[in-house]
């Protein structure tokens, strides 16, 4: 056996084989990380660059000495402070009602028994699949009527009525719970609410973390919600403010600028995603299994 | 979900007359609906409600200020007839079938590569998943930067290789594509969710095809492709339903433009409802559009036997 493997040359063995495939992988996950980070890097080489470099044929890849001070021109010269305390106001509220609210409701559809539950709980999956467009109107006319456009109510309030999605995999996750530690607790007295608080909380924070992120995420990035509410400079999101920097003659045109501007506001996501990971991943796998 | 007499339960029907658990299973039953009202009360006020009232508009004309009128059908016979609502209705049309397959088949080879056992994986993980995280606005102008027809990055490095670039955003004919291949830079979301379906593909299948003598194409064609169906099957009707719903990329980095070549049917929703306050004709299109959405989820769900494999058939064979 041992002759017959060693007179194959390597690349026909199945270990060389093996390697082959191995480098054949590396190789085009390579170029194509290099495809997905290039646009990055050009956001930043931009960024960095004095107004006179950036519109250069051919174009110049790192500026030196890099311009920091763009970063500081860009976000003094449009009151970018507010715009991120507005942010985090609305993104601070609505972690907190997705938080309460959906695993309040997700434990009531993995835990209790009620004739109809199933029905609600397909209702529920099923807003998934309808498109935002055909509740835009009736939903905005009805916050106009409360008087709450160009408030951040609207981009609040609706979170703490559950969403979708994040029922969907807490209830997965309560399912596999141990019943046993309810139980104990049932007999010491406790209802449902009380369980739910303390117990069932403080076993889902990995998931609760999952829920966290995402909304933080989909939250911040959220550009259509806070466009049509927000008329009002001064309550601007980064998003929506960022976007009326394109055509606004303090940055504007001034595509250094613009991309410094733009640099910043992908930070919070960005070191968010390098911190907690995890539980992307986490809930990638969890919805995607189940799925 | 599994029927679960807790212990408490026993020992109360112990020690109480017959009709108790009636009432015991009453209460649950309450404290349940209690749990489940923020869902109830969501899809009422923010899903089925607004369905119903956007249905009803539809039929009407409606500017905010003076009170509905109804107009019957009108806004759909208007709509119809409507060229600009036709070229919406074709771009989106065009985006949705170029860009959806074409995310699919990305993202399931993508996924395929990063199953690899390799050292460092999951660096390669996070860097194609980055893009799904950092996205929205300031991502837009980011691309609006990189088609640049002279100075942005994507025809600074199509003349390296001697291509003369297209003015993508500024050209009609290119900048549909353009938008296409923004979303295609974000494919990592789908790789991800295709990632974690093969990884839940039972490792001894592999084995057992390669004692057979399977080759790797074979492997894939006959164990990978169909368990693999319903994650497939999840990630189309994700990818229709929101191909369909384009907002962010073609408003920022085009405006619906040039002459209206990335007008996708968000984009002339947003302009009758936000612009033109047209309420009535505005809820006609999203009726549209919501209809369009029923009629291919429900082909994509009728034609799933035929593609998607269950897990219950694998047992019974």
């Amino acid at each position: 056996m041992a002759s017959q493997v060693s007179t194959l040359p390597f690349w026909r063995t199945r270990r060389g084989q093996e390697r082959m495939i191995t480098a054949a992988i590396f190789t085009t996950l390579c170029v194509g990380g290099a495809v997905v980070l290039l646009p990055f890097f050009w956001m930043l080489s931009t960024a960095l660059k004095p107004a006179e470099q950036v519109y250069l044929s051919p174009p110049v890849w790192v500026p030196i000495p890099p311009q920091f001070i763009n970063f500081w021109t860009a976000l003094t010269r449009v009151p970018f402070y507010l715009y991120a305390f507005n942010t985090s106001i609305i993104v601070v509220f609505v972690m907190i009602g997705t938080l309460l609210s959906c695993s309040f409701a997700a434990y009531g559809f993995a835990r209790l028994k009620a004739p109809g539950k199933d029905l609600i709980f397909m209702l529920v999956l099923g807003t998934l699949m309808l498109p935002g467009a055909v509740t835009l109107v009736p939903t905005y006319l009805m916050f106009n009527s409360f008087g709450w456009v160009n408030t951040f109510l609207p981009l609040i309030v609706p979170s703490f009525f559950g969403s979708a999605f994040n029922i969907f995999l807490l209830r997965q996750f309560y399912q596999t719970l141990p019943v046993e530690l309810e139980d104990a607790a049932k007999i010491d007295g406790a209802n449902p609410y009380r369980i739910w608080w303390s117990i069932m909380l403080p076993l889902s924070q990995p998931v609760l973390a999952t829920v966290a992120v995402f909304t933080f995420v989909s939250t911040y990035n959220d550009f259509f919600t806070p466009l049509i509410y927000l008329s009002d400079e001064s309550k601007y999101t980064i998003a929506v403010a960022l976007s009326f920097f394109q055509g606004s003659p303090r940055i504007g045109p001034q595509m250094h600028l613009l991309m410094a501007a733009v640099t910043v506001s992908l930070l919070p996501p960005l070191i968010l995603f390098i911190g907690a990971q995890r539980f992307f991943v986490r809930g990638i796998v969890m919805s995607g299994i189940k799925g | 979900m599994q029927a679960h007499p807790p212990v408490g339960s026993a020992i109360v029907s112990d020690t109480v007359p017959a009709q108790r658990p009636i009432r015991r299973w009453n209460r649950e039953a309450l404290h349940a609906y209690v749990f489940m009202s923020p869902a109830i009360l969501g899809i009422l006020i923010f899903t089925l409600g607004p369905v119903i009232a956007s249905l009803f508009l539809s039929f009407t004309e409606y500017n905010i200020i003076t009170d509905p009128q109804w107009v019957g059908l009108a806004n759909y016979t208007e709509l119809f007839q409507e060229r600009l609502f036709w070229q919406a209705f074709r771009v989106s049309a065009i985006y949705s079938v170029v860009s959806v397959p074409l995310n699919l088949g990305f993202a399931l080879g993508l996924a395929v590569l990063l199953n690899h056992k390799m050292r460092g994986m999951m660096i390669f993980r996070s860097v194609y998943y980055l893009p799904t995280v950092i996205s929205g606005v300031g991502v837009a102008m980011l691309w609006r930067w990189l088609f640049n027809s002279e100075f942005g990055l994507i025809n600074v490095l199509l003349a390296k290789v001697g291509i003369s670039g297209p003015a993508w955003l500024l050209d009609e004919q290119w900048a549909l594509s353009a938008l296409i291949i923004t979303s295609m830079w974000s494919v990592g979301g789908t790789t991800l969710i295709f990632l974690a379906g093969l990884q839940g593909i039972p490792q001894e299948l592999y084995e057992a095809a390669e004692i057979d003598g399977a080759g790797r194409w074979s492997q894939f064609r006959s164990i990978t492709l169909p368990l693999l169906s319903n994650v497939t099957f999840f990630n189309l009707v994700l990818g229709i339903i929101g191909a369909l719903q384009v907002f962010t990329d073609a408003f920022v980095i085009t405006r619906g433009g040039p002459n209206q070549a990335t007008l996708f049917l968000a984009v002339y929703l947003y302009q009758h409802a936000f612009l033109y306050l047209n309420m009535g004709y505005a809820s006609a299109i999203a009726w549209f559009m919501f209809l369009l959405v029923m009629v291919l989820t429900l082909l994509v769900f009728k034609s799933s036997p035929l593609w998607v494999f269950y897990e219950s058939e694998r047992k019974g064979n």
